[in-house]
């Protein structure tokens, strides 16, 4: 079924062309003509209001949805007519309810697939084992355990777990912390981000939160109201320069506010800090907004910033931290220049 | 002769009955739910085809059972077939109709979760949806039985095996020798025979059915 992979086309991991979604009965596309390429390894973020076609987009990489036209590529495979079922086996999916079995143990559901694919029971178990260590959940405790004695957190890891037990070089997350209350959310957002750098999946994740896909995507793409991606690019981009008054309106007020959460303190050039103290210590993986809010919290306009190690302290400055925030807007306004809306049609 | 030594001089004949009694109920349960539950499995999900299906089988129910009986007769003559027959149609309904209930009522989230991550629509059925819609089946299967257990007495009509015999003999003998004793034993039979089935599927409920959605 795979067609000769086109030129240019190698390093897109997810590849979706002109594709389309009309449902029976329905006088509009769901989806209309959408191009979306996905690289190897990054988080992009489908964002927009609801009823904008993010969530059908997402179930037509794994063809939950199939699409009306249009083709889906994979690796470079054309997947728009193959076997779906062994299509999603290859991608990992993660839904807002989680969808654990609740009459499986913690440990069945995350070894499900490995065993319909034919592997043996001590290699699943140590799967099984290594994937609940890996989104910190104790195997020895958790293993055992049916998932309504489990928090919605401690639900949703497990549902990661599942989603990553075949290896699938892909995963679709469909607002997979939407139902988990803030704090929590917040922690599961950071973990997740932690755990990404050590798998370097490509996932593409969809939400109707506009700060979690900020916080967690390589790049963002903005449905508009017609269905269609109303921008495309880097969150620091898309703060800077919204490609138009729904983007704007869309990110809203607190562009710039939001995005000195892009900013982290460790990428910062700062000076020395002596007399370290004195002053209030931030640790230098927080970002320019945690360091300015900490600063607006205990009403100074300094704070040392401890180094990772050995390092020595540094000081961060208020007048230093907006500075920062002003070359990296004009810095990515220059990288922004003739490559804006590169993410758009081809 | 007072009711216990009644009991104590007839006990193996009573015994034999009540097996009898028992026996015919089991079969008759166990070929309605292999009729039901790939009957509810194929119309599950479909309005119509399911609509259809249980007013048909619950119109069954509404047969008034003396009658059903001799409908059959024609058909199946006397003794043990038509009972089951009989019996059989009327556990049907129960058992479907919580098939369908059980397998409509698994959270859509599961289905989804479960397709999304490459189960095929029959690992989904046998992993998924039949074990979560099982304790719900079971009920179905569970109710049939106490219901037939009583309408089994009537098979005595049909000359069908059972404590029916006692009941209709003592009955037609009402004034004479053990009549009174009979219908009693009779009845009380029968009762002993729900509890006792009531209790084994409670017992095989536990037992079937998952920790994590055990009740």
């Amino acid at each position: 079924m795979s067609e000769p992979v086109p030129h240019g086309r190698d390093q897109m991991m997810i590849r979706l062309e002109r594709i389309s979604k009309r449902y029976p009965g329905q006088s509009a596309d769901a989806v209309a003509e959408l191009n979306l390429d996905v690289k190897q390894g990054e988080i992009v973020v489908l964002v927009g209001p609801s009823g904008c076609g993010k969530t059908t987009t997402l179930r037509m990489i794994n063809r939950l949805v199939q699409p009306s036209q249009g083709r889906i590529y994979l690796d470079g495979e054309d997947v728009t007519q193959i076997d779906a079922t062994r299509l999603r086996r290859r991608i990992g999916y993660v839904i807002q309810q989680v969808g654990l079995f609740p009459h499986m143990t913690v440990g069945r559901n995350v070894g499900l697939i490995p065993k319909i694919l034919g592997q043996d029971g001590q290699q699943i178990a140590e799967r099984v084992d290594e994937l609940l260590a890996l989104v910190g959940l104790n195997p020895d405790q958790y293993r055992e355990r049916y998932p309504r004695e489990l928090s919605g957190g401690q639900q949703q890891r497990v549902g990661v777990a599942r989603a990553l037990a075949a290896d699938p070089p892909v995963m679709l997350m469909d607002e997979p912390f939407g139902a988990i209350d803030p704090i929590t959310r917040e922690r599961l957002q950071d973990e997740f981000l932690s755990l990404q750098q050590r798998i370097g999946k490509t996932i593409v994740f969809v939400t109707h939160d506009i700060q979690e896909a900020i916080k967690l995507g390589d790049r963002i793409a903005i449905f508009g109201p017609d269905s269609t991606i109303a921008q495309y690019d880097t969150p620091e981009r898309i703060l800077a320069h919204p490609a138009d008054d729904f983007v704007r309106s869309f990110v809203g007020a607190g562009a710039a506010v939001r995005s000195l959460g892009l900013l982290h303190l460790r990428d910062l050039p700062l000076p020395a800090c002596e007399r370290v103290e004195d002053r209030r210590t931030i640790s230098e993986d927080a970002t320019l907004y945690d360091a300015l809010d900490a600063m607006l919290q205990a009403g100074v306009d300094e704070l040392a910033v401890a180094g990772a190690g050995d390092a020595p302290p540094r000081l961060l400055r208020w007048a230093d931290a907006i500075r920062a925030r002003e070359r990296a807007a004009t810095g990515s306004e220059r990288a922004a220049t003739g490559s804006a809306r590169s993410g758009e049609a081809p | 002769m007072t009711f216990i030594e009644y009991l104590l001089e007839r006990w193996p004949e009573l015994t034999e009955l009540t097996l009898l009694h028992a026996q015919v109920v089991l079969i008759a349960i166990g070929v309605a739910t292999v009729i039901s539950v790939p009957v509810g499995v194929a119309v599950h999900g479909r309005d119509r085809a399911s609509r259809i299906v249980l007013s048909i089988t619950g119109a069954a129910l509404t047969i008034p059972s003396f009658a059903l009986f001799g409908l059959l007769i024609p058909i199946f003559g006397l003794g043990v077939l038509p009972t089951i027959a009989a019996l059989v149609l009327y556990a049907i309904f129960p058992i479907l109709r919580n098939t369908v209930t059980g397998l409509e009522s698994v959270d859509p989230a599961m289905i989804d979760a479960g397709q999304g991550m490459g189960l095929s629509p029959g690992q989904r059925l046998r992993l998924v949806r039949l074990p979560l819609a099982w304790p719900v089946v079971l009920t179905g299967i569970r109710v049939s039985t106490i219901m037939v257990v009583a309408i089994a007495a009537i098979a005595a009509a049909v000359h069908g095996p059972g404590l029916g015999k006692l009941i209709f003999g003592g009955l037609a003998r009402m004034g004479g020798a053990n009549a009174l004793n009979d219908v009693l034993a009779g009845v009380v039979g029968v009762i002993i025979i729900a509890l006792v089935l009531d209790i084994a599927f409670l017992v095989l409920a536990r037992l079937t059915t998952s920790r994590g959605v055990r009740v």
